[in-house]
């Protein structure tokens, strides 16, 4: 274990992972409530163009990142809630923007070529460098604050959104923050697992922990738990296994997901009979 | 007389289709409206656009005086859907979900207080789930899941409840916890607009009743087939019923 802390780009792997780990599940939760779940995916996509256009314009692709895909995640809220029928139409039309975007735009750019997206689609959290820790830093600070200061008007949103209205709470605004709290989460994420797979992390944790707690908050933990070791058992294996870290995380929860299945069952199942005695 | 909806002419129209007409309705402080209907005579839209939650296309409509999008004081609303949202699936407990009910009362910044604890306890206690309060509320059946709702907006210590259509699909058990939990509600003389299909057992707490017809208000009066309630003092039977001789009650 200890030469995984000798080399610098571990260090600052192991951190980016642990903040990753605990974000994306935290505003997954709240996604996975409110019938999101393809919502990570869509901005994933469209943080595609931003990487390219950061790389077209010389700036750093991370901060392009960040911004384009904000702004699709505001455009993405608004179609939804205004459309009833077409929201996962125009959610569609976004990906392939977003994609087709990103391609144009590297093809573009001086010496860019579609081997360029790669690590961004598929992550290489092996190479974040100070800038890329600091932005992940900052930005995961921002979405786990969203969380705390929030958590409890969000929650009723995603309960039920009439009711929310009816409380007096701020839906709009609400529900736009939660659409750029996963726009930032997906660009904290993109360098640890790849965009392609970004969603994975904040959908799969939730949908492990759901299987064994009764509570939103419980669900809400676990999940982050289940994250963080997800993203740092991937990390760790493919530092000795020498694998793709990104595949290797979103295997390691998917695993964890399926053994939560039969768990679940399980305590489902004893549950019942000590209630029904 | 002060009143806690007041709309005038309301007019909703859902995908270019009429579904409230020409609605005059002032609900008075105090009073319990039962909402009555077939399916599908607007019964829902209504109570949904007198709390600002439907937009109109016509007409207007007041909350305690002031019309919805500038309405303020939303912890004096009590709103109980038609049912439990199911959304993605995330567990919560029916704790969660009643001190949801507490929101339009709690500062941000500020953690869960014990006010909010007793409020969240003593609405359960009032629709007696008090034992239930730990578990995941898609456990409970769908009466239990009722009161888990009304419970919610108890919780919130409103003085108006708006309630959609609270005994549709209920057992017994749970009709009586929510007749009970009305009489003390209109003991405390709190205002309540009750969506229903029949009057049935919370009759005798009904002070007016309106009937829907595609989107209009045909009855405006008495609960029809009233028994013994025109006897109470106080209750007047103001309007004829049909629909061409209706006069909203509050016009000079």
């Amino acid at each position: 274990m200890i030469e995984l802390f000798a080399f610098d780009f571990m260090r600052r792997a192991l951190i980016a992972a642990v903040l990753v780990g605990l974000a994306a599940p935290a505003v997954g939760t709240f996604i996975v409530q409110r019938r999101l779940s393809l919502l990570g995916d869509g901005i994933g996509h469209v943080a595609l163009t931003g990487v390219a256009l950061g790389f077209l314009t010389g700036t750093a692709p991370v901060l392009t990142a960040v911004v384009v895909s904000v702004l699709g995640a505001i455009a993405i809220e608004l179609v939804r809630a205004r459309g009833r029928t077409s929201g996962d139409v125009a959610l569609a039309l976004l990906f392939y923007g977003g994609i087709a975007g990103g391609v144009l735009l590297i093809g573009l750019a001086p010496g860019g070529s579609n081997s360029t997206l790669t690590s961004y689609l598929f992550g290489s959290i092996s190479s974040v460098t100070t800038l890329d820790l600091w932005v992940i830093s900052i930005m995961a600070v921002a979405v786990l604050a969203v969380v705390v200061l929030f958590g409890r008007e969000l929650f009723v949103l995603c309960q039920d959104e009439e009711v929310a209205k009816a409380s007096g709470l701020p839906v709009r605004f609400l529900s736009l923050l939660i659409a750029v709290t996963a726009a930032l989460t997906v660009v904290v994420a993109m360098r640890v697992v790849g965009l392609l797979l970004v969603s994975a992390l904040m959908v799969v944790p939730v949908a492990t922990s759901q299987q064994l707690t009764r509570g939103f908050r419980a669900t809400m933990l676990l999940a982050m738990a289940l994250g963080v070791a997800a993203t740092v058992g991937g990390l760790t294996s493919a530092f000795y296994a020498d694998v793709a870290p990104g595949a290797a995380i979103v295997l390691i929860a998917l695993a964890g997901f399926g053994a939560a299945l039969g768990v679940g069952r399980f305590v489902r199942r004893s549950r019942t009979q000590e209630s029904a005695t | 007389m002060t009143f806690a909806f007041q709309m005038a002419g309301g007019q909703v129209t859902l995908d270019r289709r009429p579904v409230l007409r020409g609605i005059d309705l002032a609900v008075a402080e105090g009073e319990v409206l039962a909402v009555l209907g077939p399916n599908g005579s607007g019964k829902s839209t209504l109570v949904r656009a007198l709390l600002g939650l439907v937009p109109l296309s016509a007409g207007s409509t007041l909350i305690h005086g002031v019309p919805p999008a500038r309405f303020r004081d939303w912890h004096r609303i009590g709103y109980v859907p038609q049912r439990l949202a199911v959304g993605g699936g995330v567990p919560a407990t029916v704790r969660e979900i009643v001190l949801g009910g507490r929101i339009a009362r709690q500062r941000r910044f500020r953690r869960t207080s014990a006010a909010d604890k007793a409020a969240v306890a003593d609405a359960l206690e009032a629709v007696g789930l008090t034992e239930r309060a730990g578990d995941p509320i898609h456990t409970l059946s769908g009466g239990q899941q009722q009161r888990v709702l009304i419970a919610r907006a108890l919780a919130g210590e409103p003085d108006t409840f708006v309630m959609d259509e609270p005994t549709a699909g209920v057992d017994a058990a749970s009709q009586q916890a929510l007749a009970d939990t009305l009489t003390t509600l209109v003991a405390k003389g709190r205002t309540v607009v009750l969506v229903m299909h029949e009057c049935g057992p919370l009759e005798p707490l009904i002070t007016r009743s309106i009937v829907l017809r595609s989107g209009m208000i045909v009855h405006d009066g008495p609960p029809p087939e009233a028994v013994g309630v025109h006897a109470r003092p106080g209750h007047d039977h103001v309007h004829p019923h049909g629909p061409g001789e209706r006069v909203p009650r509050w016009l000079p």
